[in-house]
C-alpha cells in the first residue's frame, strides 16, 4: 500500500474520532454548566477548553468563554482545526483522496456526513439545539465506524484505520478525564463531595458509558472506580487499556503481514505494559493529571514512530 | 443553416432512435423529474464532480447529465471505428517520425517550423523510440456531425484526453435507471474499457521489465478537476493512484513509497503535463514532478503514457496536416475528414479570416477547453472587434474554421424535449493493438442554439449508444 494512502486512512480515523470527542466534550460542558457551582458556568467552560489545549486559540478569537461562542468554536469554526466542522471536512477530504481504498458504504458515510454538515452550516443557528449537534456528530462517527467494520477488507488499510482510531481515542479519553482536573483545580475540598461525584458521572455520560459503568462496578460512584474503568478496564470501549491493546494488536498484524517489526511495535507494547501493570493507587499517588499528561506525551511519541515507520514512505 | 437532427427527419424518426420515440412519448412528466433527480443524486453520491478552472465557487459542482441518449447504428459506428483507428495510427507514426528522421518534413509535406519550433516539441526525447513505437496511448478524437454521412474531426487529443469517466458512469446510471431500454435495444457495452486500458498500458512495459508490469496512474492530486476520473480508472484497473511525491528514482528504476518499503514501477499512465514530469528536465520550479524520471525513461527503465512529446501531434496548427499524415504513412485515403481550416499565420488565410470574422470560429492554436475562442455568429460586434485586435497582433497563434451546423439530438429541457447541439469524443487505445470501445463521450450544449459543448462552458453529457447489428 502507498504510504500516502496509509496516511490518509489513518487520518480519516483520527479526524472522525476527534469530531466525536469534541461533540462529547460539548456535552460534558453543557451538563457541568447546569450545575450550581461556586465559580459559575464560565470557569467550567474555561476548564473544558484548557483540557483540550484550545483555550488560547479561543481566547484570541472570542474572548470570554460564553456558551454560544464555545459552541461556535468547537462545532462550526473552520479556523479551529479541531472543530467538528473542520474534522469532518478533513476526514472527508482524506477519504476523497483515497476513494479507491474505501468501499462505497464507507465513502457514503463520510460523504453524507459532509453533505449534511453543509446543510447545518446553512441553517439558522437558533434552530440548532446543542444536543442536536452533538447527537448528529456521534451518529455519523458511529455510522462510519460501522461501515468500516461491516464492509472493509481486513487488509493493511484496515489496520491503519484502526491504529488511527485507537491512538486518537486513547488521547481523547485521557483529555476528557483531564477536564475533571481543571474543573476541580481551585477547590481541593470538593474532592469526594457530592458535587465531585456528580461531575464524574457527567464524564461517564459524555463517554456514553455511565450505564456500562454501573453494570461493571455497581454501588457508589467513586473516583477510583471511574479511573479504573476509564484507564485499566479492558471491558470499557474507551479505556486506555482497550486503546493500547488495540494499537498493539493492529501494529502486530502489520508486522506479521509485512514480515518485519519496527520501533512502532516496540513503543506500542511498552505503552500497553505501562497501563496493564499500574494500579489505581499508583495512578493517584502520581497524580491523575500527571499520569494523563505522561500518557498523552508517550502516545505522541508512538504516533511519531508510526509516521516514520509506515506513513512517511522513508523506510527502505 | 440547416441542422441535422439525429433523431427526427421531417415527420419520420431515424432508425437507430426508433424505440426511443415511444419511450419519451409515454414518459410522464413526474417520472421524468423523478429520474432526473435520481440521476443527480447518483452522480453526487459516487462523487463525479467537475471543478471549473478560474470560476471559484463550488469545487463539487456536478456536470449536467441529460438522460436522452445519443444513438449510433452499427454501420455508422463501423465507419467511425475505422476512421478513428486510422487516425490514431497515423498520429503515432508521425510522432515516431518527427522524433526520428523527420521524413515527412524532408518530403516537404509539413513545414519544419510547425514541428520543431512548436512549444510541444520535446527536444529531450529526440531520437528516442518508446516501447512498441507508441507515443500516444489514448487518442481522443473530437468528432462533429453535420449530416447522415458527414463526420468531421474537430481536433485530436494525443496527450491525456479526459472525460472517459463520464462515458462509463453515464452508462452505469442509465442502466440502473432505465433497464427496460437496455432490454429493448441491443446496446454494445462499454464497461470493458478499463480492462482494455490496463492491457494497453501493460503491453508497452519497458524492455527492462520482466514479468507482470506494475502500472500506476500519476495524478496532480485531489485538487485537480479530473481527480475523480483518475481515481475511478485506478480503481477499475486495480492499480495504485500516485502523486509525484509517492515516486522517486533510485538507480535505473522508478519506485513508489509504500508501507512495505520501495516498490518498482514499470508503466506510468500520467495525467499531468510534460512540463511537470521531471524538474531536472523540464520545469525546475515544479513541485509535482519526479527528479530524474526522464533519465530512467530514456534508458528504458520505465514507460510513460502518453510519451513525453506526444503533444506536438495534437497542436491545432499541426491538425491541418493529419490527412496528409494518413496518406504519407499509411498510403490510405483518410476515412474521416478534417474541418476546413485557415492558418492565420499564412497571410492569404489571415486576410480571408479577417474579412469573414462574423461567420467563423477562431481558436487559439494552443488553447483548450473552449477558452479564448471566438464564435463569430454568436459574438457581438464589440467582441468581434476586440478579437480582431488580438488576432492581428499575433496571427500565428490562431486558426479559423467555418461555423459548422453541428448535428442535434433531442434533449430534456425545461419545456419538454428540444434539439441541442452535440459532439463526440471516443477514446482510442493504442498499444500492442489498437482498440476502441463502441461508445464515447457525447457532450451537449444545453443552451438553446449554443455550439460550445465544453463542460467548462456549461455543457452537459449524454450516454452514447452503439447498437449491435
Amino acid at each position: 500500500m502507498l504510504s500516502r494512502t496509509a496516511s490518509n486512512l489513518y487520518w480519516i480515523a483520527r479526524y472522525m474520532e476527534r469530531a466525536d470527542t469534541v461533540a462529547r466534550l460539548l456535552e460534558v460542558g453543557s451538563r457541568i454548566s447546569l450545575l450550581p457551582s461556586a465559580q459559575g458556568y464560565r470557569s467550567e467552560w474555561d476548564s473544558l477548553l484548557q483540557a483540550t489545549g484550545m483555550a488560547r486559540a479561543f481566547a484570541q478569537k472570542y474572548g470570554d468563554p460564553v456558551q454560544r461562542n464555545i459552541e461556535s468554536f468547537l462545532f462550526f469554526d473552520r479556523d479551529n482545526p479541531s472543530s467538528v466542522a473542520s474534522c469532518i471536512t478533513a476526514a472527508r477530504e482524506n477519504g476523497r483522496i483515497v476513494r479507491t481504498a474505501l468501499t462505497t458504504q464507507v465513502w457514503d458515510a463520510l460523504n453524507t456526513a459532509f453533505q449534511e454538515l453543509k446543510q447545518l452550516e446553512r441553517a439558522e443557528r437558533s434552530t440548532l439545539e446543542l444536543s442536536r449537534l452533538t447527537d448528529w456528530t456521534m451518529r455519523h462517527a458511529a455510522m462510519l465506524r460501522g461501515a468500516i467494520d461491516a464492509t472493509l477488507l481486513r487488509d493493511d488499510g484496515f489496520n491503519f484505520l484502526n491504529i488511527g482510531y485507537y491512538l486518537e481515542r486513547g488521547d481523547n479519553t485521557a483529555r476528557l478525564m483531564d477536564v475533571k482536573y481543571y474543573v476541580l483545580l481551585p477547590r481541593v475540598d470538593y474532592v469526594g463531595s457530592g458535587l465531585d461525584n456528580y461531575q464524574w458521572t457527567t464524564l461517564l455520560r459524555a463517554m456514553g458509558a455511565h450505564r456500562a459503568f454501573y453494570w461493571a462496578y455497581g454501588g457508589e460512584v467513586t473516583a477510583a472506580k471511574i479511573a479504573d474503568f476509564l484507564i485499566r478496564n479492558p471491558q470499557s470501549p474507551r479505556s486506555l487499556c482497550t486503546c493500547t491493546a488495540g494499537l498493539t494488536n493492529h501494529l502486530g498484524r502489520l508486522a506479521k503481514a509485512y514480515g518485519r517489526e519496527t520501533e512502532a511495535q516496540e513503543k506500542a507494547r511498552s505503552l500497553a505494559a505501562g497501563i496493564e501493570t499500574t494500579t489505581v493507587e499508583a495512578i493517584f499517588d502520581e497524580g491523575l493529571h500527571e499520569f494523563l499528561t505522561r500518557y498523552i506525551a508517550e502516545a505522541a511519541v508512538l504516533a511519531n514512530a508510526i509516521h516514520d515507520s509506515y506513513l512517511s514512505g522513508e523506510m527502505r | 443553416m440547416t441542422q441535422f437532427n439525429e433523431m427526427f427527419q421531417g415527420a419520420g424518426v431515424r432508425i437507430p432512435y426508433a424505440r426511443l420515440k415511444d419511450w419519451v412519448a409515454t414518459m410522464p412528466q413526474e417520472l421524468r423529474s423523478l429520474k432526473q433527480a435520481e440521476a443527480e443524486a447518483l452522480f453526487r453520491r459516487i462523487g463525479i464532480t467537475f471543478a471549473v478552472y478560474g470560476e471559484g465557487g463550488d469545487p463539487d459542482r456536478l456536470i449536467p447529465f441529460d438522460m436522452f441518449p445519443r444513438v449510433f447504428s452499427g454501420s455508422e459506428w463501423a465507419k467511425l471505428d475505422r476512421g478513428i483507428k486510422q487516425r490514431a495510427r497515423a498520429l503515432n507514426a508521425f510522432l515516431v517520425d518527427v522524433y526520428g528522421r523527420g521524413e515527412i518534413i524532408r518530403a516537404g509535406r509539413i513545414p519544419a517550423h510547425l514541428v520543431y519550433r512548436n512549444e510541444a516539441y520535446e527536444k529531450a526525447v529526440a531520437g528516442f523510440v518508446p516501447p512498441k513505437g507508441v507515443y500516444s496511448h489514448i487518442v481522443g478524437v473530437d468528432i462533429v456531425r453535420t449530416g447522415p454521412e458527414e463526420f468531421f474531426v474537430l481536433e485530436d487529443n494525443c496527450r491525456t484526453p479526459s472525460g472517459v469517466s463520464y462515458m462509463l458512469e453515464s452508462r452505469e446510471i442509465m442502466m440502473r435507471m432505465f433497464p427496460d431500454l437496455f432490454r429493448e435495444n441491443r446496446i454494445e457495452p462499454v464497461d470493458n474499457y478499463s480492462e482494455k486500458l490496463r492491457r494497453t498500458l501493460a503491453s508497452v512495459a519497458p524492455a527492462k521489465c520482466k514479468g507482470e508490469p506494475t502500472v500506476v496512474i500519476l495524478t496532480p492530486g485531489h485538487f485537480n478537476s479530473a481527480y475523480y476520473e483518475h481515481s475511478l480508472l485506478a480503481d477499475l484497473m486495480g492499480v495504485e493512484l500516485v502523486e509525484g511525491q509517492d515516486l522517486f528514482v533510485d538507480g535505473e528504476y522508478v519506485w513508489m513509497r509504500t508501507t512495505e518499503g520501495p516498490q518498482r514501477v514499470d508503466v506510468i499512465y500520467r495525467r499531468i503535463d510534460d512540463a511537470f514530469l521531471d524538474p531536472l528536465c523540464f520545469r525546475p520550479d515544479s513541485m509535482l514532478g519526479i527528479p530524474g524520471l526522464m533519465d530512467v525513461y530514456r534508458a528504458g527503465g520505465v514507460s510513460i503514457c502518453s510519451a513525453p512529446g506526444a503533444g506536438v501531434a495534437d497542436d491545432k496548427a499541426v491538425y491541418t496536416y493529419v490527412p496528409d499524415m494518413v496518406r504519407f504513412y499509411l498510403g490510405e485515403e483518410p476515412i474521416l475528414q478534417n474541418v476546413p481550416t485557415w492558418q492565420c499565420g499564412r497571410p492569404e488565410d489571415l486576410a480571408h479570416v479577417l474579412a469573414n470574422l462574423p461567420d467563423l470560429v477562431v481558436k487559439e492554436v494552443h488553447g483548450s477547453g473552449g477558452y479564448g475562442m471566438l464564435v463569430g455568429p454568436k459574438a457581438s460586434r464589440d467582441e468581434i472587434e476586440r478579437f480582431r485586435a488580438k488576432l492581428s497582433e499575433a496571427p500565428a497563434n490562431y486558426i479559423a474554421q467555418p461555423t459548422l451546423a453541428l448535428s442535434t439530438v433531442p434533449t430534456f429541457v425545461e419545456e419538454g424535449v428540444a434539439p441541442r447541439h452535440v459532439d463526440l469524443r471516443p477514446y482510442c487505445l493504442v498499444g500492442e493493438r489498437i482498440e476502441l470501445v463502441p461508445g464515447g463521450l457525447t457532450r451537449v450544449a444545453l443552451t438553446e442554439g449554443s455550439l460550445v459543448v465544453n463542460s467548462s462552458q456549461g455543457g452537459g453529457v449524454k450516454d452514447t449508444w452503439v447498437l449491435a447489428e
